[in-house]
């Protein structure tokens, strides 16, 4: 096969390649922190046991698919309580329930969904008691 | 084949900049709709559907009138429309890419449209639509892409385009029997609760979709040097004077059926639509038009010597075109609407961005067609 | 011989489609659910055993209302964020008054006395047992739960307003703006909704699950709106009906309504 237009085609080549890998090669050497978030809310303090409602390492990969199942768990089937693997039970509500003790969203929540660029929709309506206090 | 669609005249050029022109504007406007909410048109809690779905309305009759084309050459071996249904075919995926474009920008939340196909719902007659609507789109392109290509090549289409051309046939009665069904299965809306609303569209859709047809093959014969022959412009023109005659004849039944019975709840739609109720009259004096333009068209469809000369019929298949917009888009939607479920009469006023949206998926769709007929007619002269 | 440029791109994007594909399995499964399990125990541990029936209902005898009355109203559009737009094409309503003539047009004539042709009536979403905007949406997103309450699922909806036409009663209303800022006094208990679906009384499910009444009902100084289970011979809503000759909406309609008036 005959290579038409051979200096377009590698140069438009060399741009994409250098596109493509731009997250790889632009912050090399800078450090970046990782997120720090902040568990100190009144809440948590006065809990005797400082536990989620699930383990912290399940809680960080699936809370995203907890908060799905559950959303369709109350609106859907009309289930609102929650009985976690260590047998506690717990009502299903975002608000009420996780931000009840994660009061804090701008130096939690926030911390993680910016450094990822995660942008959860679940604001424009569930609310963030500290907004409209 | 598509590279036929960027070289050409500076007529050709500077018309399909104009369209561009049109198309960004609109989105512009949609970015705004996006931001601010539907509540940036006229719609309302009482008029809850407006410009967009009209403008899908009509055009669903539009997209499914490539069956007359169809239907006669490839069932009856019409000969004279032999070198026009892939004009059919090709205004069919134009009409409906507006169709389904119209329906897009009038959801409020349409970074869920994939809900549509997540959670299918068959007892609900917005499913069957999507289903039928892009299947159409789907049956449209490949049979006309192909059937084009193989006479770029000047060998017959493959023997699987025909079945599926076929299919198309009954498919274009689906997609405005689905359509008609949106409106006809509501209990609440009286207006539109009428076993004649699937009739209804099919006969307006035959009447407007020819008549924009015969205007398209006369713009290419003065524009494009292709001369789709008299014998199919005239038989397409009396398919619109048939089909305007039924779609005239279903009106006049529907006022009947009406105003004899003398049913309150009936004669409150029909008497705002053509006469107004308590001083709002906007629709019907838009009806007037539709009604005086669609019988001085028929009058000059009737008659052989006025058909047969071309500016009557420009002026007749104009008239059809724009009574029938007129009819089953605003008129159609407006008017279920109105009175509302507690006797109130709201008004609908389109905004302005409303406005510049709805030009901006029509000029989409001219965009579309222009391209689509541009390769058709290189094609043509290529031979 | 050499390919074509053709053959060189359709090799291409079947080899792309290649490395990819295997991969759409796990994708697609990773929608995981939860690690524990739901259930319906009372909504806060300790409290109210939820309110259960076979088939909610609701009656109304406006002529019990004080002229000028609005507190149903207020305790709807409070408890659930409803917004006022100060804007009627954009108006929100949940719960509503209107006059005999538009509530019941095919009962309403010239000779009925003034006192009731001017009694406001509250209308709302009458939960119908056979409702067609529940046939008509195209996601499911409003649904009819088996207690007859008709829910809307506000993480579904696409806003197309199909409901809306089909509703033959106009108890729906789209969200054509962002209700955020026109919302008086938020409740933090409940959400609000966002720009782009339709919204409708619910009945009060979520204080029904807390084995509370709904908040009209609780409001209704004069008890004019009675709310119970159609299926329970001792609720206090099949005494009211008992009493004598309730009407529904448009009940020729076929949508089977369980809002019943008694005038």
């Amino acid at each position: 096969m005959k290579l038409y237009n051979k200096k377009m085609v590698i140069a438009g080549l060399a741009v994409f390649l250098i596109a493509a890998t731009f997250p790889l090669w632009y912050g090399r050497g800078k450090a970046v922190l990782p997120p720090d978030l902040k568990l100190d809310t009144p809440a948590i303090e006065r809990l005797k046991e400082k536990r989620c409602v699930e383990p912290v390492a399940y809680m960080r990969t699936n809370h995203r698919s907890l908060l799905a199942a559950w959303r369709d768990d109350v609106v859907r089937e009309g289930k609102r309580t929650y009985t976690a693997t260590d047998g506690r039970i717990h009502p299903i509500a975002l608000t009420g329930t996780c931000l009840g003790c994660h009061s804090n969203k701008k130096q939690f929540c926030d911390r993680c969904h910016d450094y990822s660029g995660a942008k959860p929709t679940c604001w424009s309506c569930h609310i963030i008691p500290e907004e409209v206090r | 084949m598509l590279e036929k669609a960027l070289r050409g005249s500076r007529g050709y050029g500077i018309w399909v900049a104009f369209l561009l022109f049109m198309v960004a504007v609109g989105f512009f406007f949609y970015l705004r709709q996006l931001d601010y909410g539907l509540g940036i048109t006229g719609m309302s809690r009482d008029i809850s559907w407006g410009l967009y779905i009209a403008q899908f309305t009509f055009l669903v009759g539009i997209a499914a009138s490539a069956v007359m084309l169809v239907l006669p050459y490839y069932l009856h071996d019409f000969k004279a429309f032999g070198k026009i249904t892939i004009l059919g075919e090709f205004l069919a995926v134009s009409a409906v890419m507006m169709c389904v474009t119209f329906v897009f920008v009038d959801l409020g939340r349409p970074d869920r449209a994939v809900n549509l196909l997540l959670y299918p719902s068959p007892r609900s007659v917005l499913f069957w639509d999507v289903i039928v609507l892009n299947g159409y789109l789907l049956l449209n392109m490949v049979t006309g892409w192909t059937v084009l290509e193989s006479d770029r090549k000047g060998v017959p289409p493959p023997a699987w385009v025909k079945p599926l051309i076929l299919l198309s046939i009954p498919w274009a009665i689906s997609i405005h029997t689905v359509t008609a069904f949106i409106y006809a299965g509501l209990p609440g809306r009286g207006f539109w609760l009428t076993a004649i609303m699937a009739p209804r569209f099919l006969a307006s859709a035959f009447a407007s979709g020819p008549a924009l047809l015969i205007l398209i093959c006369l713009v290419l014969r003065r524009f494009g040097r292709f001369d789709a022959g008299d014998k199919a412009i005239q038989t397409l023109a009396k398919i619109v004077t048939y089909a305007l005659a039924t779609s005239i004849f279903f009106v006049l039944v529907e006022l009947f059926t009406v105003f004899y019975s003398q049913i309150p709840g009936h004669m409150h739609h029909l008497t705002y639509l053509f006469a107004g109720l308590d001083g709002h009259n906007t629709i019907a004096r838009w009806m007037t038009v539709a009604a005086i333009a669609a019988l001085v068209s028929l009058a000059l469809l009737i008659v052989p010597r006025l058909r047969q000369n071309e500016t009557y019929l420009v002026l007749a298949c104009s008239g059809v075109f724009v009574s029938l917009w007129i009819e089953k888009g605003l008129g159609l939607v407006i008017t279920g609407f109105v009175p509302s479920p507690l006797e109130a009469i709201p008004d609908y006023t389109p905004t302005g961005p409303e406005v510049a949206i709805t030009m901006g998926v029509w000029a989409l769709g001219v965009l579309i067609i222009t391209l689509f007929y541009k390769i058709f007619i290189s094609v043509r002269k290529g031979k | 011989m050499a390919p074509t440029r053709r053959e060189f791109l359709k090799m291409t994007g079947f080899s792309a489609a290649g490395l990819v594909l295997p991969f759409l399995p796990s994708l697609a499964s990773a929608q995981a659910g939860t690690a524990g399990t739901v259930g319906s125990s009372p909504a806060v541990p300790g409290g109210l055993p939820a309110l259960k029936a076979k088939r909610w209902a609701m009656t109304i005898e406006p002529r019990k209302c004080r002229p000028d009355c609005t507190d149903c109203i207020a305790a709807c559009h409070l408890e659930h964020n409803v917004p006022d737009f100060k804007n009627p094409k954009d108006d929100i309503r949940w719960i509503s008054l209107e006059k005999i003539g538009h509530v019941f047009p095919a009962e309403a004539h010239p000779r009925i006395p003034e006192l009731i042709a001017e009694l406001p009536l509250p209308i709302l979403c009458n939960h119908c047992a056979n409702p067609t905007c529940v046939r008509v949406c195209p996601t499911q997103a409003t649904f009819k739960r088996a207690d007859g309450i008709v829910m809307m699922d506000y993480h579904r909806c696409i806003g197309c307003r199909f409901c809306m036409a089909a509703c033959p009663y106009g108890s729906r209303s789209m969200n054509y703006r962002d209700p955020r800022p026109f919302i008086g006094k938020i409740n933090p208990a409940f959400p609000t909704r966002a720009k782009g679906v339709v919204e409708k009384c619910n009945f009060c499910e979520e204080r029904l699950a807390r084995g509370v009444l709904p908040a009209c009902v609780i409001a209704c100084k004069d008890k004019a709106l009675g709310f119970g289970d159609l299926e329970d011979p001792r609720s206090g809503i099949r005494s009211i009906l008992d009493k004598g000759l309730s009407l529904r909406r448009r009940p020729e309609l076929g949508t089977l309504p369980q809002v019943y008036y008694i005038l």
